[in-house]
């Protein structure tokens, strides 16, 4: 990964400005041309390094959202987790070491949506979800540095 | 072409813009033929959705996996309430930290606050979590620290246009 990548990644994980040639602007921003940044923004794609360019939704104005866990037999994991990712409700699906070992983001246009869906997954697993919406936010997801003034710990 | 667009066109638009901008020149050029208006209205109604405060940022998603950012841990710790808006505040500003939320308790989960680390390896998350909580004196406080084995899935939130967008 060349010094431009970098840069790119560090200083435009948001703030992408919402204009006819936006490549163009992020170009001048780094001191580099339009196809430099189009040409880096591919290769990050071919790595699998590139989910998108655009935007992060906003739960709380977007719809409605929750964290929700299940403590899940071992013996049960693959199937249940299957179950959990075929529903279009679901994104970030985790297993994570504690006695509630998947940890999964539901996401849907309103509360009573979600409700429905919790209802669903406690039907159709025998397990009780462990619903955890966000209270209060302190910290909002903006990306973070990963190479300058790095603050990813190595 | 000018003036509003069909509520048709604005639920195809967010449908676009939610799987991210193509990789062209003009990629709202692009958006605007599929969604079957102009280039100007696709702007126009991209920044107006900002403005209603609809998107929390704009700019490259990365898959972090794919860039040797591995390590993944949830920290959750259990705060008295009336500190946990101050200890939040603490945490959410420390270095590593990228995203710090409070959540409710339940009668089976003792944990208030929520914190994301990500690392390029497990062992330096745990030494940088350890400092963090030294830090500023909480290494005593109920915690945890439950690092993800697996992903199964990983993709952006998909939504159905809300009402807030048909301004």
């Amino acid at each position: 990964m060349d010094s431009l990548t970098k840069r790119l990644l560090d200083s435009f994980q948001h703030g992408v400005p919402i204009c006819a040639r936006p490549y163009q602007a992020i170009a001048d921003k780094l001191d580099c041309t339009e196809q430099d940044i189009l040409e880096r923004l591919q290769q990050l794609d071919e790595l699998g390094a590139l989910s998108r360019v655009g935007p992060v939704m906003e739960h709380s104005k977007a719809g409605s959202s929750s964290l929700v866990a299940l403590a899940v037999p071992r013996d049960d994991l693959e199937q249940v987790a299957t179950y959990i990712n075929s529903l279009p409700e679901v994104n970030h699906n985790y297993e994570r070491e504690h006695d509630y070992n998947l940890w999964f983001v539901l996401t849907g246009p309103s509360r009573t949506h979600l409700d429905a869906v919790l209802l669903d997954i406690h039907q159709h697993t025998g397990l009780e979800p462990l619903d955890l919406p966000m209270v209060k936010p302190y910290r909002i997801d903006l990306g973070f540095p990963m190479f300058a003034d790095s603050e990813v710990p190595e | 072409m000018s003036g509003q667009l069909t509520e048709q066109q604005r639920e195809i638009l967010w449908q676009l813009l939610e799987k991210g901008l193509p990789l062209v020149p003009q990629p709202y050029a692009e958006l605007a033929r599929q969604a079957g208006c102009s280039e100007q209205q696709t702007l126009e109604q991209a920044q107006a959705w900002q403005e209603q405060g609809l998107f929390r940022r704009f700019g490259i998603v990365v898959k972090h996996r794919a860039l040797g950012i591995n390590a993944n841990c949830m920290l959750v710790l259990d705060i008295p309430d009336g500190q946990v808006d101050m200890i939040g505040e603490i945490l959410a500003s420390s270095p590593g930290v990228n995203l710090c939320y409070q959540r409710p308790r339940r009668s089976n989960w003792p944990y208030n606050l929520f914190c994301m680390v990500h690392g390029r390896c497990r062992e330096a998350v745990t030494r940088h979590v350890a400092r963090l909580l030294a830090q500023h004196d909480l290494a005593q406080r109920p915690h945890h620290l439950l690092f993800s084995t697996r992903a199964f899935k990983q993709r952006g939130a998909r939504y159905s246009m809300p009402e807030v967008g048909n301004d």
